[in-house]
């Protein structure tokens, strides 16, 4: 596998595969933190030890398999360019921190559901993706792979504070649970402004996905778990299902809200959204994120039948400023890319 | 590693410096960085540190260190793997390595109390190997609980065999130790 693969498509082979709850859940993650019991943590430790870690690393497990996960590529951060970096993060397969961190890498499955990020703000960052709604599989899997990394490497773990991390939010299960969630008819309602308070009582927190704050860009949500220790990851990962849930279901009461009490008014913006991203010759990436979304909604609501839900995922991520400079294989100015945003988008919604 | 600057305190923020073509490595502490400019607020997404350290409770050093601070930063807690201290732990709100769980543990618990809703205790998995006898002595636990509550319900016929189940665990627990 090398890296043109991971690059060359913008939406991931995991993702052509329909989860449940897809019309709004779009992808289920669960991260685990760890860290090799006698190296320093990558904040501090020195360049050799840093290379030690990534030597390790390449040298157990680059091109190895774990059931599905198969043929793990390993990558260098620093043998990639500026736009190849941001390609990947926008592919969510790294974080924005892991290209900024000194001798980091990572190591991705061949499905790219899988990626062990290296040297990161800890030494181990397994990330785990599922399509839907899945989060006790993906537990399960990560539990899996988190043995199977642990057959070789001595992690630190404490009997009172569970498995050490560099940060103190990550500390007892270094477990982050979060799902991907499109809430067009809460916002639209403005019912999400109520019950993000109260999910946010019951430890857990929602945020926007590629926006700043509470303003999310193409009514995307991130929830995830805030705490780490005193609750076991069943645990957490259960009351993450039932905040899911619960969210699931306001959406679809709002979106049947909506139908009912202005469904022309909806089909219009709907089919205005459509309309722009088929005909239109420039569009900005706040613009293309609000429409995709209505025209997502559109899909879901059976107003719109000719695009699948694989078309949107992938220019939600096409659609991003590195993956457009580098299909254009070139640094773009913010005009051309909305040109060539516009373009992309016309092409994969008119065949 | 050290920093550069002042050779006293672990480095804790790394740059390549490029000036007229020509490469440098910088690896200072957070407290140099502020005083040589290589920081700027607002530069870096402080946003968690900064809430962060509004957690732990401390006063933010902000731009201008005193000098005096210096003297009782050698006095106070310092990790003796990555030489990191309590006070620049609390700065950048991130421990140095595993040694640093254990210098600093007597002040863990009110920081993890405000971090996690009031938790100070592991209570999830636990690894293989390294777990060690752990995974039998929660078991244990978890049947001691178990046999308390069929005792108060009076179910001795089920009690005695969690005892039993017990005291098989506790011979393998110290097999294990052995």
């Amino acid at each position: 596998m090398s890296l043109e693969q991971f690059m060359n498509e913008a939406i991931s082979p995991w993702m052509r595969v329909e989860g449940p709850e897809n019309d709004i859940v779009l992808s289920t993650r669960i991260r685990l933190a760890r860290n090799f019991e006698k190296v320093t943590f990558p904040i501090i430790a020195n360049e050799d030890e840093l290379r030690s870690v990534i030597e390790f690393m390449k040298e157990n497990y680059e091109g190895k398999s774990y059931a599905n996960y198969q043929n793990l590529a390993f990558i260098e951060m620093e043998d990639l360019s500026h736009i190849e970096k941001r390609v990947l993060v926008e592919k969510h397969l790294i974080s924005p921190f892991l290209t900024k961190a000194r001798a980091s890498g990572v190591l991705v499955s061949e499905n790219e559901q899988l990626s062990i990020m290296v040297n990161e703000e800890d030494h181990i960052r397994i990330q785990l993706y599922f399509p839907g709604f899945q989060m006790k599989q993906a537990l399960d899997h990560a539990f899996e792979l988190d043995d199977w990394l642990e057959e070789k490497i001595d992690f630190a773990f404490d009997e009172r504070w569970g498995y050490l991390t560099s940060c103190p939010t990550n500390v007892g299960t270094g477990m982050r649970a979060s799902v991907m969630i499109h809430l067009p008819a809460l916002v639209l309602t403005k019912r999400i402004n109520q019950m993000i308070p109260a999910i946010n009582q019951f430890g857990f927190v929602v945020r926007g996905i590629y926006g700043e704050g509470t303003e999310a860009l193409g009514n995307l949500f991130q929830v995830s778990n805030q705490i780490t220790l005193g609750k076991s990851e069943e645990d957490i990962v259960e009351d993450l299902e039932s905040v899911i849930i619960n969210l699931v279901e306001q959406e679809r009461e709002a979106r049947h809200y909506l139908l009912h009490t202005s469904g022309k008014k909806l089909e219009d913006q709907i089919f205005r959204s459509y309309g722009i991203l088929k005909y239109g010759r420039i569009i900005e990436s706040q613009e293309a994120s609000a429409r995709i979304s209505d025209v997502r909604l559109g899909v879901d609501l059976g107003m719109i039948k000719d695009v699948s839900h694989n078309v949107l995922n992938e220019l939600m991520v096409l659609t991003q400023p590195g993956f457009l400079q580098h299909y254009a294989k070139k640094v773009l100015t913010t005009s051309e890319r909305d040109v060539l945003r516009a373009t992309l988008i016309r092409e994969r919604l008119n065949i | 590693m050290l920093c550069t600057e002042c050779q006293k305190r672990t480095a804790t923020l790394h740059y390549t410096q490029i000036i007229n073509g020509e490469k440098t490595e910088v690896h200072v502490c957070e407290v140099c960085a502020q005083k040589k400019g290589y920081s700027f607020p607002g530069d870096e997404p402080y946003t968690l540190h900064d809430l962060l350290t509004g957690l732990f409770n401390v006063t933010s050093p902000g731009l201008d260190v005193k000098e005096d601070n210096f003297f009782n930063q050698f006095n106070e807690l310092t990790c003796d793997h990555c030489q990191l201290s309590f006070s620049e732990f609390q700065r950048i709100g991130k421990f140095g390595c595993t040694n640093c769980y254990d210098t600093f543990k007597a002040k863990l618990p009110a920081i993890f109390r405000k971090v996690h809703s009031g938790n100070t205790k592991h209570d999830g998995k636990i690894p293989k190997r390294k777990g060690g006898n752990l995974h039998i002595k929660k078991e244990i636990e978890r049947y001691r609980e178990y046999l308390q509550q069929l005792i108060k319900e009076e179910n001795f016929e089920e009690a005695a065999v969690i005892r039993d189940r017990i005291k098989d665990l506790e011979k393998l627990q110290g097999g294990n130790e052995s």
